[in-house]
């Protein structure tokens, strides 16, 4: 019969109609149908029936763990009275040489007796131009930069607003630990794992002498990560 | 299907199949042409280089009597140090499979004139203008000459070396001024119309360029006599590049007689970034987000063909439990791709959004678990040299790992699948829209170098996952979705059957993921500063869900930054095929027939 592809086809779009209400009927008399976090989580997700909109900017769906957004710079906690703690950024220049589009730079700090301060003087991110990949925080040997979840940085000023300085970036760990519960305590682990054994090889072969090999312990550390083992 | 194209070549000319094809096919091709064939001498570099006054030749024969019917990739590679320009041409065999026979051919660098192939393959039409555009290769015999990425007024020619672009800093990255110093001047700071900025002689930037406009329908030509019944001027109009029906910023030019097509010109390349040259000055690694901005829909696969010609050339193996889960990746990305090109090809069809929303339910779960795997939605910078980034989360939106991609891979996609045949494909609609309009034949489908659902929608059982098998798909039980009618109907069901064997792929994949839980996901230790190990070439190649996507990646020895990078896009080439199917139909066919191919300008224009 000529037409009846076009029936099934009309059938298949009821369906979805009905299930939506029954969704929206269901969910009324727990919670309310709309701005109802809980109704979104199972709406969203398999089991979802019906046709939902998440009502952005009103609701949001809360972003994973991994989820990536421009980079900040972690700092310890600031002691009281300050407005952010030491960074944990060595100025080590490798955040700078992995990033594809080139949006990071750094100056690198000096001591007064003229060698050079393992810590940024200046540090800027150009996050019109980051593309958000990652890899600034996936080198990092010293888990100082890392991606963040704050995806919302509209701004009427585009040429100052959008270069972000130090002051800016600068995050305390607790921040990240609440952003990325997960991550940061496997990374916390890397580093015990790679101070423990940096004070075993200490004790064997005295003080001074064990740099490069701590280093070493703790890339085997952050392979771990990597490879998903202390997830 | 046509007989011809299963048919195995004569047996006189077919070299014994114990052989290696490709060393039989040379050796024939060297008695054949002994004076103008030379074996590839650089070391790590596979071919033949030949004469440029046999290249038509010596293409004829691989065509018609070796069995090398399909032209895959062109690619134009700058020797600035022999003061050389060479051509890569990657051919293969329909039939047979396997891997490439390459084919160079050097021209002097000052005058690189050469014969154009398109006699012998129409499909190198666009990639050969592309070679133009970007190299200055002279070919002869081409039918419409043109730039095709850059625009009229553009000067020089940007993939040789000794181009420098605007705001140029500095050859590789990463630049110096980074770090120590943080000395960065932003691009916008300087003049536009600085010192680095060239402009052909006698061009002046504020003027407005007359000529530019006009070349655009200079291939297009008609004579009144054509036409039947009242004679008539044919009109020629711009559908683009703002309309919504191209999927993008894309122009063609159409000419009409009536409202019936009789020429079409696309214009493309207003997303052009000259993708090529900023990998070439990339280092290895920082290439990989690069790709996934390339066809912005199935970025995972971008990442899987290019990560593929890198470990060839440096030579690293992958865990198993990598390759499983980039094979799901893969597969997922495939239904993503076709769940949206399905979609947007019903919209063309006038099922105005409904369809396509439907599919985005589906698929904005198949990018929950990108997100929660990679960190994102669609940029997802996923895949490294030797493994991956990460290892599968522990949950996507709460859901344990492995509980949500079994509902996922059983229930879900299916279901959802299941429902979006009965939705249209029995419509009678669409079926009116569909069957019969912008045919291709297998014959022309193989001609014009298409690839994927386009290629296998007329009839050809071509896929490079059967043809040369990476990763683990020769492990992996699927068939090669084909179908026969070459038109624009053919072109929606492949695609839906496609989804089907990807959901079998993926029921395979799921218990090897859980067998190798907790293994290695990368080999070796993950490095930002990637030195290849060796000089040489390499060509990798993946079945994107648009097509056969190619990756041309040559570096020398110690460096860091490949020294020629070259994309073979699905989508661009397909499109050399488009005024073929679209000759004779009416202007609201061409919206479907542009649909039906799947484009994304991202990787067009590159």
């Amino acid at each position: 019969m000529y037409g009846l592809g076009i029936l099934k086809g009309m059938a298949v779009t009821f369906k979805h109609f009905v299930a939506t209400y029954m969704d929206d009927i269901f969910w009324a008399s727990r919670g309310g149908r709309y701005y109802n976090d809980e109704a979104l989580a199972v709406r969203q997700s398999l089991e979802g029936r019906g046709v939902i909109t998440v009502f952005y900017p009103e609701e949001k769906l809360p972003v994973p763990e991994r989820f990536r957004f421009v980079p900040f710079l972690v700092t310890d906690e600031p002691a009281p009275g300050q407005k952010w703690g030491h960074e944990w950024c060595t100025s080590c220049g490798i955040c700078a040489k992995a990033c594809p589009p080139q949006c990071i730079w750094i100056k690198r700090g000096t001591q007064p007796n003229g060698r050079p301060k393992p810590e940024p003087e200046e540090f800027y991110i150009d996050i019109d131009i980051c593309m958000n990949c990652g890899l600034c925080a996936e080198f990092c040997p010293f888990d100082a930069i890392k991606m963040d979840h704050d995806y919302e940085l509209a701004s009427y000023d585009r040429t100052t607003a959008h270069i972000h300085d130090k002051e800016r970036l600068s995050k305390p760990i607790s921040y990240w630990r609440e952003i990325a519960p997960r991550k940061a305590e496997a990374e916390a682990a890397a580093r015990d794992f790679a101070q423990e054994s940096k004070q075993k090889k200490k004790g064997k072969r005295g003080e001074g002498s064990d740099e490069p090999e701590a280093r070493l312990e703790e890339m085997k550390a952050r392979q771990l990560i990597y490879k998903g083992e202390l997830y | 299907m046509s007989d011809m194209i299963l048919e195995a070549p004569h047996a006189g000319a077919m070299p014994d199949s114990a052989e290696d094809p490709i060393a039989a096919a040379t050796a024939v091709l060297k008695q054949r042409f002994p004076d103008h064939i030379q074996d590839e001498t650089r070391d790590g570099y596979e071919g033949i280089v030949v004469h440029p006054d046999k290249v038509v030749q010596v293409s004829q024969a691989l065509r018609d009597e070796l069995g090398f019917n399909y032209l895959s990739s062109i690619t134009g590679v700058d020797l600035i140090e022999e003061n050389k320009l060479e051509l890569v041409y990657h051919t293969y065999s329909i039939n047979q499979g396997g891997p490439a026979l390459v084919m160079k051919v050097q021209v002097d660098r000052d005058n690189p004139v050469l014969p154009s192939l398109v006699p012998v393959w129409p499909g190198a039409e666009y990639q050969e203008r592309e070679a133009y555009d970007l190299f200055g290769f002279q070919f002869e015999g081409h039918p419409d000459l043109r730039r095709i990425l850059t625009w009229d007024g553009f000067h020089g020619h940007p993939m040789r070396k000794d181009w420098k672009e605007p705001f140029f800093e500095e050859d590789n990255k990463p630049f110096g001024s980074r770090w120590p110093g943080g000395e960065v001047s932003r691009a916008e700071e300087k003049n536009p119309f600085g010192k680095n900025v060239q402009y052909p002689a006698g061009w002046v930037p504020t003027l407005e360029e007359p000529e530019a406009e006009t070349d655009s329908y200079a291939g297009i030509t008609y004579t009144r006599e054509q036409s039947t019944g009242l004679k008539t001027d044919k009109v020629t109009i711009n559908m683009g590049p703002q309309h919504p029906s191209t999927h993008g910023v894309f122009r063609m030019a159409l000419t009409l007689d009536g409202e019936t097509i009789v020429g079409l010109k696309p214009v493309m390349g207003y997303l052009h970034r000259n993708h090529e040259k900023i990998g070439e000055r990339n280092t290895f690694i920082q290439n990989i987000p690069y790709t996934d901005r390339l066809d912005y829909i199935s970025s995972m696969s971008n990442n899987h063909g290019y990560v593929l010609a890198v470990e060839k050339l440096m030579g690293v193996d992958v865990p198993e439990r990598a390759e499983w889960i980039r094979i799901l990746m893969v597969e997922l990305t495939r239904i993503v791709n076709h769940l949206w090109a399905v979609g947007f090809l019903l919209n063309d069809l006038g099922a105005l959004q409904t369809p396509m929303l439907y599919f985005y339910i589906e698929r904005e779960l198949i990018l929950d678990l990108f997100e929660s795997t990679s960190g994102s939605r669609m940029m997802c910078n996923y895949m490294r040299f030797g493994g991956l980034a990460y290892d599968l989360p522990e949950d996507v939106r709460g859901t344990p790992i492995m509980k949500f991609l079994h509902d996922l891979i059983y229930d879900r996609l299916p279901r959802a699948l299941e429902q979006g045949d009965v939705l249209m494909t029995g419509n009678e609609i669409v079926r009116a829209r569909g069957i019969g309009v912008g045919y291709l034949s297998a014959e022309d489908a193989i001609a014009y170098s298409t690839a994927g659902p386009v290629l296998r929608a007329s009839g050809v059982q071509y896929d490079v996952r059967r043809a040369q098998p990476y990763s683990y798909y020769e492990h992996l039980d699927f068939d090669v979705a084909v179908r026969y009618n070459g038109d624009i109907y053919d072109r929606y069901l492949i695609r839906l059957d496609e989804m089907q064997q990807s959901l079998r792929i993926l029921q395979q994949v799921l218990p090897h993921l859980q067998e190798t839980e907790g293994s290695s996901i990368i080999s070796g230790k993950p490095q930002y500063a990637i030195r290849m190990p060796r000089a040489g070439e390499s060509y990798g190649r993946v079945e994107n869900p648009k097509g056969e996507l190619g990756y041309y990646v040559t570096a020398k020895r110690r460096d860091a930054n490949p020294a020629r990078y070259h994309v073979r896009s699905p989508s661009f080439i397909n499109l050399t095929a488009l005024e073929k199917m679209s000759l004779g139909h009416k202007v609201a066919d061409v919206v479907a027939i542009l649909g039906s191919i799947d484009i994304v300008l991202g990787e067009v224009d590159r």
